[in-house]
């Protein structure tokens, strides 16, 4: 167990590694940064000393060893934009995403999970159906909209949550948490539910499809058959057995709401990675890019490992796939 | 003896299809009767294709040619408000184009973006998916790291990215031909881990069940086991994902608009036309998004409900 | 749960909402680049900056020049200017401005990693004369010294001494202290940064100068997406935003705690030619290149219907412009040279057909996508009204960053057609002739994306540059320009208006001509709490 955890360890490191080089390599097609850095009637010999002094007229492999080299160190440059260093922006905005994310995440599962279990138990139903359509319209429409209308709707006409922004935040050392104001929590409402709509849409229907397939099987018959409890067969046998294909998808959506977050954190002005993102794709930014991508590779790294091992304790029949790692 | 093999795998495929094709004609006669709104689903599924294929015929307008736009005509409510015009069923934006005809060759860019790029994902997840659970081992896991790259970008990042590479290696004429393809592949790479760890794991479940030990000890050879047994098993995860993706698909062309990396604006797709409308809704051409968004919401609800169908039809488990 | 927590939030907001300061809140698309007063050199950056540091001189919102740091000038020689300086003027942190403080501010700008050198263009030196006197010396007699002056900002000696800041540092070094602090003697000192988030800044109590603003705190917070930020000012959580996007102008108006205020910018947007190709780019093997005909440039003027593209598109919310500059702009040649050529599409077909092109040519057009007031839509309208007089144009849609890329020197002028737009940052009409107008002498031109070359042109640009009698210099502006309009080296298009809206808690702000608020100017109705307005979200109506 511990081998084959130490082994994905490093295969994460390989990962990132990879993400830094095809990152890097990327750049070259977002544009020149320089004409963001510089004033509009700089000098064609002005433009080359800037060049220069980031570095950015070496070869292509020798910017990718400085930059490696930097960020084993824990040094991952300046931003070109803001001219802060990239690690401490990075940690700077860490909490306020992952926030985000945790809530929505949350959400998402906490109200995904009872609805496809319901829907799928009551398949027929008119309420089901209402449900399952609201689920479909609620992610039919792009997030950067249905962001905006919810600001329509809560901020602008009703006055209830504000429009932008984290609120107040408390600062706790290494972390900054919206959780313990008003206004923080106020302020994290509107983002995190327009994050969550479309993964709690998916949860849904991901619960629903496995509990009609798994009500559907043999061993549940059998288990009526044999008189069993009705809730033990749903919640002990048939739930049990869904989980499988919806944690596989959880821990993906984990990733792809950290990757959504990039259109809820612009909407909202909420100040996290995300947004810091966009803003450095605008700008062509590099170091904060390469940063950003670097860190959600080790992100989806640790999510996947993690999804991994919960499978084991989820569905014993998949152990045995985990020790055929470490054998291999 | 490989001859032999290669005859009961074919007689599996031939098999199976044909019993899909029965599922689906009776599934489609118990429907009809059951539920009218998957009916209504199916017809307007049917009618957006329609729609799309035939979209210079049935618009009103070309909006397809920027020539024919015209600024004195814009901004333009729908006809039933002061202001409108019969020639305007649905209003204009504010360049002068026609809401319903930039709505029907909208859903021809959108249906063709999404459906292209998910059924290219759709094959390509699969293959790899099965491939990995069936193998394991180092194959696997090679294939499931590299996923994991893949993932660590976001879909906005990859079209960023081929969409460079694009622009570099083609001349500026050509980029705006090869505009609409790049978005597809683009799309299509950043949908395709999903499906493959989803049929990976189920595979890797199913791999070991009595059924399929029992297959390999008979001897049939493993492509006609996974066709014929593990595929039709986990195909339900793998048709909610697609169908789901589809509507996912249109969404994130739309959200690469929003971004700047979309179609071109001057053939906008849905979500293009609903990023347009976007930046009028406090303003109160409410027109400009409500059209587009509420022709994209039943475009996503119907391509659902008929993928919800196609699964209680086709899971072997129900009925 | 969810409901509950709101409603308990709600109620400590509204007990929380007591404060009665004049607290001013405002808002724009993006941060500010950082608070080095000699790096950066854009436009929210550089009215941020001015809040804390000042200069000699110091910019009025209506352009007029005053007294700051210097209190008297004069020009003792052609090339020769004496600047006394204003004495018992303190730093934010206490330390005493004097003439020192000058010459090291004049080293530090002229660095290599400066991007404000422009502010000192044509000054070779500065000799301390005594404690509060100074002199500048110039290469050659300068007109326009003091035009640029203003954004030569001050800097404390003995802090960058101590804090190791005497560069201005950009990008990949460590130790840029002075971007993250700030200590000037400006009207506002610096009291938090959160990048991207929030700068906040507080009156400097010991400031000089008589403060015509009322304020107690300042809150910059930038909201990059339109539409959000026009609801944070909606919603009462903004005092202040800008741009409005032209479309929620007239709601904006409609609302009743709100209003808008308008003007036109310095600014001027305008299309460009490949004209230096012998092929162009989009018509390979052809070995032509259609816009070196004077014809084809007209013809793509008169295909162009201005007044629509200012009423439809921009909402009426632009200047339609016949000249390079804007008025307000040093040497501006006035009205009657301002007239655009008539929107004429049938005299278009006309020229088209007299230069060869009956049916035609195809071209592709370079336009940005997240530069200027809505730089897409105006290149669509573009593309559609040159297609209706035959030309077929392939618009290429792009990021600002790919599309600079593309049509900068560096990326080699890779167009055959571009939209671009040019505020002349020393307000002076020599800039716009220099960076976008001509190709030589060398350093000319650096926007002259089609590298438009008229030496006759270009002559008069160098006498401009040297002309120190004010009437003589109008006059070979006014020749440059007619010549350029007769060529239509490029076409102008218009002066975009300045839209910004304010809440009612705004009593009176002054608007420059280029989108950025100096917080000199900026007077909130007493009284009205804005406190109460975060807390409640504002009182909306539906």
């Amino acid at each position: 167990m511990l081998a084959f955890v130490a082994q994905r360890i490093a295969q994460t490191g390989l990962v990132m590694l990879t993400v830094a080089f095809v990152a890097f390599a990327m750049f070259h097609f977002i544009g020149d940064p320089i004409n963001n850095m510089v004033s509009q009637d700089a000098t064609a010999e002005q433009r080359e000393q800037v060049r220069r002094h980031l570095g950015l007229d070496d070869p292509f492999p020798l910017q990718f060893a400085y930059f490696i080299s930097n960020a084993v160190h824990g040094d991952f440059g300046v931003s070109y934009r803001l001219s802060l260093p990239v690690g401490a922006l990075i940690a700077e905005r860490l909490p306020a995403t992952l926030e985000l994310v945790f809530v929505a995440a949350s959400i998402a599962l906490l109200v995904g999970m009872p609805l496809g279990v319901y829907t799928g138990l009551y398949r027929r139903g008119v309420v089901s159906r209402l449900l399952l359509g609201l689920t479909l319209v609620g992610i039919s429409l792009p997030t950067f909209l249905t962001g905006l209308i919810l600001i329509l709707i809560f901020s602008l006409w009703l006055g209830w949550l504000p429009s932008f922004g984290r609120g107040e935040v408390v600062d706790l050392g290494i972390w900054s948490t919206g959780f313990l104001t008003a206004s923080g929590r106020r302020a994290l409402v509107l983002p995190s539910i327009t994050l969550a709509l479309f993964q709690l849409a998916l949860i849904t229907r991901l619960v629903r499809a496995g509990m009609l397939e798994v009500l559907g099987s043999d061993y549940i018959r059998f288990a009526r058959a044999r008189g069993l409890p009705n809730r033990l067969v749903l919640f002990g046998h048939a739930l049990k057995n869904t989980l499988v294909p919806v944690m596989t998808n959880v821990g993906l959506q984990i990733g792809a709401l950290i990757a959504f977050a990039i259109i809820t954190e612009t909407v909202f002005q909420w100040p996290g990675m995300g947004l810091l993102f966009l803003q450095a794709i605008r700008f062509a930014d590099i170091p904060v890019m390469a940063a950003y991508l670097m860190l959600t590779a080790l992100l989806f790294g640790v999510i996947n490992l993690a999804v991994d091992l919960l499978y084991g304790a989820i569905d014993p029949r998949v152990r045995g796939e985990s020790s055929h790692h470490k054998g291999s | 003896m490989a001859n032999a093999r290669t005859r009961i795998a074919g007689g599996t495929r031939t098999r199976f299809s044909a019993h899909l094709g029965r599922r689906l004609v009776r599934g489609c006669a118990d429907q009809l009767i059951d539920s009218p709104a998957t009916v209504v689903a199916l017809l307007l599924a049917f009618g957006f294709c329609t729609m799309a294929v035939f979209a210079p015929w049935l618009a009103p307008h070309d909006t397809s040619d920027v020539g024919t736009l015209d600024l004195m005509q814009a901004l333009r409510p729908p006809v039933w408000l002061e202001g409108g015009d019969w020639a305007y069923l649905l209003g204009t934006d504010d360049q002068g184009r026609d809401m319903l005809s930039g709505i029907i060759f909208g859903a021809r860019t959108s249906l063709l973006v999404s459906g292209v790029a998910v059924l290219l994902a759709t094959l390509l997840g699969t293959a790899v998916g099965l491939f990995c659970g069936w193998v394991g081992g180092r194959p696997d896991a090679v294939l499931m790291r590299i996923a994991e790259v893949q993932l660590s970008f976001p879909a906005i990042l990859i079209v960023l990215l081929i969409d460079g590479l694009g622009r570099t290696a083609v001349s500026t004429d050509l980029h705006n031909v090869a505009a609409v393809p790049v978005l597809i592949i683009a799309i299509a790479l950043s949908n395709w881990v999903q499906i493959a760890r989803t049929v990976r794991g189920s595979s890797m479940a199913e791999k070991n069940k009595e059924y399929v030990q029992a297959a390999r000890v008979l001897g049939i050879h493993p492509a006609a086991i996974l066709l014929r047994h593990i595929l039709p098993n986990i195909f339900a995860p793998v048709l909610v994902i697609a169908t789901l993706g589809i509507a996912g698909a249109i969404l994130t062309e739309a959200t690469l608009s929003f971004l700047g990396v979309g179609v071109p604006p001057t053939q906008p797709s849905l979500g293009t036309l609903i990023r347009f409308g976007n930046n009028f809704l406090i303003s109160g051409e409410w027109w400009m998004t409500v059209f587009p968004g509420l022709a994209l919401v039943l475009l996503a609800l119907s391509v659902n409900i008929v993928g919800d169908w196609l699964r209680d039809v086709l899971n072997p488990k129900l009925s | 749960m969810a409901i509950v927590l709101l409603l308990v939030n709600l109620l400590a907001a509204f007990l929380a909402s007591s404060a009665t300061a004049e607290i001013f809140r405002y808002s724009t698309t993006g941060d500010i680049l950082g608070l080095d007063p000699h790096t950066n050199n854009e436009g929210t950056t550089n009215a941020m900056k001015m809040n804390i540091y000042e200069g000699l001189l110091h910019r009025a919102w209506d352009l007029s020049l005053h007294p700051a740091l210097a209190t008297q000038w004069q020009q003792v020689e052609p090339t020769r200017w004496r600047f006394n300086l204003r004495q018992g003027v303190k730093f934010h942190n206490g330390n005493t401005f004097d003439a020192d403080d000058v010459l090291v501010s004049f080293d530090r700008i002229r660095s290599s990693q400066s991007d404000m050198s422009y502010a000192v263009g044509t000054v070779s030196s500065i000799n301390k004369i005594d404690a509060y006197t100074i002199e500048l010396v110039t290469t050659v007699p300068d007109p326009t010294l003091l035009l640029a002056l203003p954004a030569f900002l001050i800097m404390d000696q003995q802090w960058l001494e101590q804090n190791e800041a005497m560069q201005p540092v950009r990008g990949t070094m460590a130790g840029n202290f002075a971007n993250t602090h700030a200590n000037g003697t400006g009207p506002f000192r610096l009291v938090e940064r959160q990048a991207d988030t929030r700068t906040v800044l507080e009156p400097n109590a010991d400031w000089w100068g008589e403060p015509r603003h009322n304020i107690t705190k300042a809150i910059f917070q930038p909201i990059a997406n339109d539409a959000t930020r026009v609801a944070a000012l909606l919603t009462g959580e903004m005092d202040l935003i800008y741009p409005v996007p032209l479309q929620d102008i007239d709601r904006i108006n409609r609302t009743d705690h709100v209003r808008t205020l308008e003007g036109p910018e310095l600014r001027t947007i305008f299309l460009g030619f490949d004209q230096w190709r012998d092929e162009s780019l989009d018509m390979p093997g052809s070995g032509r290149n259609p816009f070196k005909d004077v014809r084809v440039r007209r013809a793509v003027y008169h295909a162009i219907d201005e007044q629509a593209i200012a009423r439809v598109v921009m909402r009426g919310a632009a200047r339609p412009a016949g000249l390079m500059i804007a008025p307000g702009i040093n040497g501006y040649p006035g009205e009657p040279m301002d007239q655009r050529l008539p929107y004429d599409p049938a005299m278009a077909k006309r020229l088209l057909a007299e230069a060869g092109y009956p049916d035609g040519f195809p071209v592709t057009f370079d336009c940005p996508t997240d530069r200027y007031v809505k730089d897409e839509a105006i290149c669509t309208a573009i593309v559609s009204m040159l297609q209706r007089v035959g030309i077929r144009v392939i618009p290429n849609f792009q990021t600002k960053t790919l599309y600079f890329d593309k049509i900068s020197i560096k990326g080699g002028n890779r167009t055959s057609f571009f939209l671009l737009g040019w505020t002349p940052n020393t307000f002076d009409v020599f800039n716009t002739l220099q960076n976008v107008m001509t190709m030589h002498p060398e350093g000319h031109g650096i926007f002259n994306c089609g590298r438009y070359s008229n030496p006759e042109v270009e002559q008069l640009t160098v006498q401009i540059q040297r002309e120190t009698d004010p009437q003589k210099r109008d006059a070979l502006v006014r020749e440059a320009f007619r010549i350029h309009q007769e060529d239509v080296g490029h076409i102008p298009l218009h002066q975009q208006y300045l839209a910004w809206g304010m809440a009612d808690t705004v009593a009176e702000i002054k608007q420059r001509p280029f989108n950025d608020v100096d917080l000199r100017y900026v007077v909130m109705r007493s009284g009205t709490a804005a406190a109460a307005q975060t807390s409640s979200g504002g009182d909306r109506k539906p």
